[in-house]
């Protein structure tokens, strides 16, 4: 009974049952799955699998049909209503980074504390340099999107998304659209956070990553999520044949 | 020949100075009221609400479907009728104003659907409500995108302000027409007007480059080829020929 407790409080994310469709195209099908605080899932799957959408459903920028989405023990699948200030607690980083062009650095950090929760200026950009050295990039807090790389593009995203001191990341291939020099750079800003707790969810192609933050990893096929196991398992024991296949694929 | 002399006369005289001032001022007012207008529109057109939409639609079917001319007499003749009395220059910005807004809207829109999709999302996705990533997100960047077509449309409105003389307000044109019509010196009378449109377009002309350029800067993602003059005098920026 007493384990029970502490399981159900550890348990940041909780989706039950999750159904969604366009039109009559099923896009995700029985979806069931827990992220623990302070722990990374990282969710792989091949492409079209339904894995960005999960994401974005998550946090509620897709309706869902059925389904629960159990959130800081609530179900916030039913609360539309307050999906700004639901979205407001939980942090997304895009594979195309979509920082805002007209904004610098620091700006686009700044933005969403002082309209969304009201923070004086000062204190927002003082926040914002803390965050801005905190992904290695201090000196770029007055250059603009155009005026960085991809790499430090998307750490201005990340830091982004920190500034609301989110209670979850979701990140949807962070590092998809980088050149393959920068890729790093990205990764060790996202295993540095795991590794203070934030908790995260990941879609990724990057099996290092995987393997080096991951404590769960799910493998999404066609909508469904086909096998869902510890990180140490995963590579060595994965059962079902799809699963095998994919990795076949991946790791060559 | 005294001819030069006379324009140069008509130039400076008061009756020109002050049409001058009311043509520039009917152009600016009747092109603020236009943008408020046109934004409005176009925020009515992105609307979920399909009676929303129908307003809007209504609206532009309304004012782009008659003449602007129509619009203008409409304005001036039968509203006080219906116990609305204007004076000519509330009249004509208001005609003027109404009807660039259905141009405006679409120029608006165009804008707001410049900004890509992943914009507004990555907004919401930080909390903000919808009106905010339309104030802080989407509507900052249209801005820079409407510009160019904007600055063809005042161009646009400076000429179509000679149109307002028809009821009675003392602009250029219509000046003109009355100095010319005391002593039948049409020539130097048209002259002197067309003058001031040539230097007033010109003029403008010159400030929307630094405006686009000062624009580029600030948002270089959004960049397109500069225009020359002559393309900006044949209006090309819109890809939309005006038409009333």
């Amino acid at each position: 009974m007493n384990d029970r407790t502490v399981t159900q409080d550890s348990r940041l994310l909780r989706v039950r049952d999750l159904q969604k469709s366009y039109g009559h195209a099923v896009v995700l099908k029985n979806i069931s799955f827990e992220v623990q605080s302070g722990r990374s899932v990282v969710i792989i799957g091949p492409s079209g699998s339904g894995k960005s959408t999960l994401l974005r459903c998550v946090n509620l920028l897709e309706n869902i049909d059925r389904g629960t989405i159990e959130f800081m023990g609530r179900n916030i699948a039913a609360a539309r209503a307050e999906a700004h200030r639901i979205r407001s607690d939980i942090g997304m980083v895009f594979q195309n980074f979509e920082l805002f062009p007209h904004l610098t650095a620091l700006e686009n950090i700044a933005l969403a504390p002082m309209k969304v929760r009201s923070m004086p200026t000062r204190d927002a950009y003082e926040r914002g340099r803390e965050l801005l050295a905190k992904v290695h990039i201090p000196e770029k807090a007055d250059a603009f999107p155009d005026e960085l790389s991809g790499g430090q593009q998307q750490r201005v995203a990340i830091a982004r998304a920190l500034a609301m001191n989110p209670k979850l990341m979701l990140y949807d291939e962070p590092t998809s659209a980088l050149d393959p020099e920068m890729i790093k750079e990205v990764l060790d800003v996202m295993l540095e956070l795991s590794e203070e707790g934030m908790t995260s969810i990941v879609v990724t192609h990057e099996m290092s990553f995987a393997r080096r933050a991951a404590d769960h990893i799910v493998f999404m096929d066609q909508g469904e999520i086909v096998e869902d196991a510890p990180a140490n398992r995963f590579f060595t024991d994965s059962v079902h044949p799809r699963t095998r296949k994919f990795l076949q694929q991946i790791l060559h | 020949m005294d001819s030069p002399y006379l324009i140069l006369d008509y130039i400076v005289s008061d009756p020109f100075v002050e049409g001058a001032e009311m043509t520039l001022l009917i152009t600016a007012v009747s092109l603020l009221i236009g943008m408020a207008v046109g934004l409005v529109l176009a925020l009515m057109e992105e609307s979920r609400f399909p009676p929303v939409r129908g307003v809007a639609l209504t609206y532009l079917w309304l004012f782009r479907g008659t003449p602007v001319l129509f619009q203008l007499i409409f304005v001036f003749n039968v509203l006080p009728s219906f116990g609305v009395l204007f004076s000519g220059f509330t009249s004509a910005v208001l005609a003027l104003g109404l009807n660039e807004g259905a141009y405006m809207a679409e120029i608006m829109r165009s804008g707001i659907q410049a900004v890509g999709r992943g914009q507004r999302t990555a907004g919401r996705a930080l909390g903000l409500r919808d009106w905010q990533v339309m104030r802080y997100i989407v509507l900052p960047q249209a801005a820079r995108i409407i510009i160019p077509p904007v600055g063809n449309q005042f161009i646009g409105m400076l000429k179509l302000s000679a149109l307002v003389s028809v009821i009675a307000v003392e602009e250029l044109l219509l000046v003109a027409n009355q100095t010319a019509s005391a002593n039948f010196r049409y020539l130097e009378a048209l002259s002197a007007a067309g003058l001031y449109y040539l230097l007033f377009t010109t003029l403008f002309m010159i400030a929307q480059s630094w405006i686009e350029n000062w624009a580029r800067r600030r948002g270089r993602r959004q960049a397109k080829r500069p225009l020359s003059l002559t393309q900006r005098l044949l209006g090309v920026t819109s890809g939309e020929a005006r038409i009333r």
